[in-house]
């Protein structure tokens, strides 16, 4: 259930590293925490983010959660079409449910985060 | 059509007849408008409904019986301590001294609501064990800006301009971080340790030069009481910060635990929650904030005074030049702080005392017959406050039946949900609340329900995850309402000129 070949964070978010860019969504599994996803407000392309810093929010039927960065680098691609379908981070969140794309600053910081393994094991914990 | 069916009606837009009702609200004279310049002056008419007199009463009747409220039933939303308002508040709000006093009045005919602030200033002073109480913020969480604003109002006159973290206890009112973003400041989230506490390892590493408070909800939102208050008041004043407490449940600890007295260096206090004023109606509503000896110097200004020969007067502005400066027009929302002052004054403090004991009394029975009954998990074992947390994880895993469903379901059987999925950091949570006014006979028909869907979960999921089914109306499509809002109705037709009867 979890894709082996993506990175995660223990805030349940998931990065795939391509070439000097990372995509970044949140995972199957927090999703159906969140239950139907309703708004996702993204930063526009070109902003700076710091890594655990606040890059967004995601507000659910039940809850608004902050969306914390994976990584450090500066915004090159958002998602524009979750402002009009806020559902697909729940019907595909690896896929066409992704939010925004980093250039990726310090590829240390890829490498620290958790492999699907280890998340694994975290959300089966609970 | 059911009883309840037939109140969901047409709109009073859509029920218009032109020329129906003409003619019984007194009209302007036919040269009103005279002195209007004709381009200020509307060309079609206003779409405004026309409908008789019986047809808004009862539209408006009919959907006021729509309402769940606490006057007509149980209503256990965790974290807003949905007690019973008291009619005597309503009389002492409606006298006319209070009602019919205007708000730019002068002093010297104000003296008997001047007195009242201030009276109820003390009376706060002594619940909550603070030096001084200002009455102008409008609600609870306007009421934590305030205190914040204090607080930076303090560090910045010290010269200590570094300190810009606010730190909040993952347990904590979930205004708590908008507060200190809205301050200007950064929010530092506290993880809780395994018995629902502050982590205190985790405290001490957050701490530092650049703290400039921390909230603190105290009892927490799981329901307990802070072990550990002493221990984290010493460490933050150690570390020159102030210490922040939200009062949201204060109804928990009325004559038990003085913050103030604590340590705590400021507080609010939900009148809505704590002293039986309306709750729910979108206001308006007050947050009375107290403080310690540090922060009194930049209380909100105009605060109300009593001079030495026993008269009232309102504070000249500029009197105080370190107050933060105004936070609400006037002094506050009166008509709500009658209401309070009433509430505390029938009970007096042994009466509060009972207050807090019944609440938490009330909450530890219902805790108890949910967990006898092992239907439910019961997340935090031992005693609580105020209130508890279930949850129906156990019965999500073993049927599908989630919270929510148990939610829809209570419906059916008469009684308002309690708060659900919050607090977030519990899978599946109710947050049950059941205060200090209800009877042992309708607690034990709440938990009855309770355990009754929890059966019913077992033998017949269907019922519940489609439940409601006696409401009015049955699940709504929340995620769609939420995606796809329908915000603005729009006429169908302009109205008409109503002719003015000679």
């Amino acid at each position: 259930m979890v894709p082996p070949e993506l990175r995660y964070t223990k805030d349940h978010e998931w990065v795939r590293v391509e070439g000097d860019t990372a995509t970044v969504g949140v995972t199957a599994y927090a999703a159906e925490q969140l239950g139907d996803v309703v708004f996702v407000e993204l930063p526009d392309a070109g902003r700076s983010l710091e890594q655990h810093a606040t890059f967004g929010v995601v507000e659910s039927v039940k809850a608004v959660s902050d969306l914390f960065a994976p990584i450090t680098g500066e915004v090159a691609e958002v998602n524009a079409a979750l402002a009009g379908s806020p559902e697909l981070v729940n019907s595909d969140p690896y896929g066409t449910g992704w939010m925004i794309r980093v250039r990726v600053a310090d590829a240390g910081q890829v490498d620290e985060l958790l492999d699907a393994a280890v998340y694994e094991q975290l959300i089966s914990e609970g | 059509m059911t009883v309840a069916g037939s109140r969901l009606q047409p709109t009073l837009f859509e029920r218009s007849r032109p020329g129906r009702g003409g003619g019984k609200i007194p009209h302007p004279p036919p040269d009103a408008l005279d002195r209007i310049p004709a381009a200020q002056r509307r060309e079609v008419p206003a779409g405004l409904p026309e409908l008789n007199e019986p047809e808004v009463v009862r539209h408006y009747v009919n959907l006021s019986q729509l309402n769940y409220a606490i006057d007509t039933g149980f209503y256990p939303l965790g974290s807003c301590t949905m007690k019973w308002n008291p009619k005597l508040n309503e009389w002492a709000a409606r006298l006319p001294g209070f009602t019919e006093l205007h708000p730019m009045a002068p002093d010297a005919v104000a003296q008997g609501t001047l007195q009242l602030l201030w009276e109820l200033e003390q009376i706060l002073c002594e619940v909550s064990g603070m030096r001084a109480v200002t009455l102008q913020p409008a609600a609870g969480a306007h009421g934590e800006l305030t205190g914040i604003l204090m607080i930076r109002a303090y560090h910045e006159g010290r010269g200590d301009l570094g300190r810009t973290e606010v730190l909040v206890p993952d347990s904590a009112h979930g205004t708590n971080p908008a507060t200190a973003t809205m301050a200007g400041l950064r929010t530092v989230s506290l993880p809780a340790a395994p018995d629902g506490g502050v982590d205190l390892d985790a405290f001490r590493a957050a701490l530092g030069p650049q703290t400039a408070a921390i909230m603190i909800t105290n009892p927490s939102t799981l329901g307990m009481f802070e072990s550990r208050i002493g221990e984290l008041l010493d460490l933050v004043h150690g570390a020159g910060a102030l210490a922040y407490m939200d009062g949201a449940n204060l109804n928990a600890i009325l004559g038990r635990f003085k913050p103030g007295e604590a340590g705590f260096d400021v507080m609010h206090i939900n009148t809505h929650k704590t002293f039986s004023t309306p709750h729910g109606g979108g206001g308006p509503g007050a947050g009375p904030v107290g403080v310690g000896e540090k922060l009194l110097p930049f209380l909100p200004a105009p605060r109300v005074l009593r001079e030495p020969d026993g008269s009232f007067r309102i504070e000249a502005v500029g009197e105080r030049p370190s107050s933060i400066g105004r936070m609400r027009s006037f002094v506050g929302s009166t008509g709500v702080l009658v209401r309070a002052f009433a509430y505390l004054r029938t009970h007096g403090d042994s009466g509060l005392r009972e207050v807090t004991d019944d609440a938490v009394l009330a909450a530890n029975y219902l805790k108890a017959r949910l967990a006898a009954s092992g239907l439910y998990d019961i997340p935090f074992e031992g005693p609580c406050k105020h209130e508890f947390i279930a949850s129906a994880s156990s019965i999500k895993k073993r049927t599908g039946v989630r919270t929510l469903d148990i939610a829809k379901r209570l419906l059916d059987h008469g009684f308002h949900a309690p708060t659900i999925y919050f607090p977030l950091t519990v899978d599946e949570a109710m947050l049950i609340e059941p205060t200090e006014t209800e009877s042992i006979e309708t607690l034990d028909a709440f938990a009855d329900a309770l355990i009754t869907i929890a059966r019913e979960a077992e033998s017949d999921p269907d019922m519940v995850t489609s439940a409601p089914h006696t409401a009015p109306t049955k699940r709504l499509d929340e995620a769609g309402a939420a995606r796809n809002p329908n915000l603005r109705w729009r006429a169908a037709a302009t109205g008409s000129w109503t002719p003015c009867p000679d």
